[in-house]
């Protein structure tokens, strides 16, 4: 399980997170959703490390992760698989190194045995014959694919999607939202997702934590979510014409 | 502080030798045809400058060669050829790790645990410590070549006074001093601009701006440390 207790973080400029508390679940896609700008890609980024919390704790399975030393931060990083938005693919690399890079930088298995990994993670995301292709030479959907293959290949125990299926078509981005959710059940693993996508929220969400203004506003399971009386998360959920006809209805 | 980072000891030495290896090729030898050009036109008009300047009948015509021979090994070959280098290998060394910076490459490899810096910077300080000093012998020899291959064409000098110049006074000193500059330069050069590179902040713009700043920032270190060292090692 990962908890963040009471974190605060702010800008020169501006407070982006107040007092959030949070708990996400093992086998579990946790969505944390907002508007653009409402603080949940700072969240993600202050769980994972990348930036420092003002204030509160971090904690991976009990584990304090903001006091950590640097070398032990690195130890439960290694147990972090993240997907960002673009990807983030290595460019000098192809497909199959991107795969085979977190294996060569922690692990002492041979070549034949780190590409037999590569191999089935690729396969698990549906790549295969991909392997010797640039990532400046496959599409948005594929490449996220990638992410996700290099993201499980050291069998990670928590995993990190900052916006999955941002820039992708419909049919793309539920591709990825049921491989993330595939993935989740079938590696018990603790999944965080950033989106504002309503569909990825209904589709794979089993619980939600709204973000407003910087703020924890809302948080249950995804099938609650149409039903909230919360006025800021009514607006943000029924803000496309078609959910709010179906809001009108009820 | 990003150098404490970048000389922190290495995750697992097998891949920084197989970074090590690509930057050698990158930055030092996809660098030697630019090398070989500029030298050998730089050593043939070194050449006609000093002959055409030459004109007194009781000056030796030897002093060609020796003017050739010292002006490449004392300051073009080290110097001038640093001076390209940073605008060759210092903009791909910022744009590169740059636009690694904003498509956020270099998050993933700390999430994964990487030192970035480490893992980015410390390969290629140490290819291009490695090999511009070659670079730099290979330009030294090219631009003699060039220089005597001009004045045996041109019949300003006989090949015999050209060789002898080349020989007049030569002292093994000037080449380690040339070597000596040479690596303080390779040095500037790839932490300059991976300095300007690691902290872009933004986008495709920013990139462009890293690259400019990493160019111009290592060229003038380059000239600063010039003088420096030519007063503790020549004068």
């Amino acid at each position: 399980m990962i908890e963040a207790r009471n974190i605060s973080k702010s800008f020169p400029d501006k407070q982006v997170l107040k007092d959030v508390s949070v708990e996400f679940y093992p086998g579990k896609t946790n969505l944390v959703i907002g508007q653009s700008g409402s603080g949940k890609t700072v969240l993600l980024k202050c769980m994972v490390g990348l930036l420092e919390v003002d204030e509160g704790d971090i904690m991976f399975d009990g584990r304090v992760f903001n006091k950590m030393k640097f070398r032990e931060k690195k130890e439960i990083r290694k147990e972090i698989g993240m997907l960002f938005q673009g990807g983030a693919l290595f460019d000098s690399q192809t497909v199959e190194e991107n795969v085979m890079f977190p294996l060569s930088m922690f692990t002492s298995l041979t070549y034949r045995e780190k590409r037999d990994r590569a191999n089935v993670c690729l396969d698990r995301v549906n790549l295969c014959g991909a392997n010797a292709l640039y990532p400046s030479e496959i599409s948005g959907g594929m490449k996220k694919r990638v992410a996700i293959a290099r993201a499980i290949a050291v069998q990670p125990k928590y995993l990190f999607c900052d916006e999955p299926n941002s820039g992708l078509d419909p049919m793309t981005a539920l591709v990825i939202d049921m491989l993330i959710k595939e993935i989740t059940v079938e590696y018990n693993i603790t999944t965080v997702i950033n989106t504002h996508d309503m569909n990825s929220i209904l589709e794979i969400g089993d619980t939600v934590t709204f973000i407003h203004h910087g703020e924890k506003w809302w948080q249950g399971p995804s099938d609650t979510i149409l039903d909230t009386d919360n006025p800021e998360l009514q607006d943000f959920v029924y803000a496309t014409k078609y959910l709010d006809k179906y809001h009108r209805k009820r | 502080m990003l150098m404490f980072r970048v000389f922190a000891r290495p995750e697992k030495g097998s891949m920084y030798w197989k970074e090590i290896m690509r930057e050698i090729d990158v930055l030092g030898i996809e660098s030697l045809g630019i090398t070989i050009i500029i030298s050998m036109f730089m050593g043939a008009v070194i050449t006609l400058q000093t002959a055409s300047d030459l004109e007194n009948p009781l000056i030796p015509l030897y002093l060609i060669g020796y003017t050739t021979k010292q002006s490449m090994i004392l300051e073009f070959s080290p110097t001038i050829l640093s001076l390209i280098l940073a605008g060759k290998v210092g903009s791909r060394i910022a744009s590169e790790i740059g636009t690694m910076q904003v498509t956020e490459q270099i998050d993933a490899l700390e999430i994964m645990g990487v030192n970035s810096a480490s893992f980015l910077i410390l390969p290629k300080i140490i290819a291009s410590v490695l090999i511009n000093p070659f670079l730099v012998v290979v330009s030294m020899f090219v631009g003699i070549g060039g220089g005597w291959i001009i004045a045996v064409m041109t019949n300003l000098v006989s090949p015999q006074d050209f060789q002898y110049g080349l020989l007049y006074e030569f002292r093994m000193f000037i080449v380690y001093y040339a070597l000596i500059k040479t690596v303080v330069f390779a040095f500037i050069i790839a932490s300059v601009s991976a300095y300007h590179g690691y902290y872009t902040v933004g986008g495709a713009l920013e990139v462009g701006r890293s690259s400019t700043k990493a160019v111009v920032h290592s060229s003038i270190m380059i000239l600063l440390f010039n003088l420096i060292i030519t007063q503790l090692l020549l004068i």
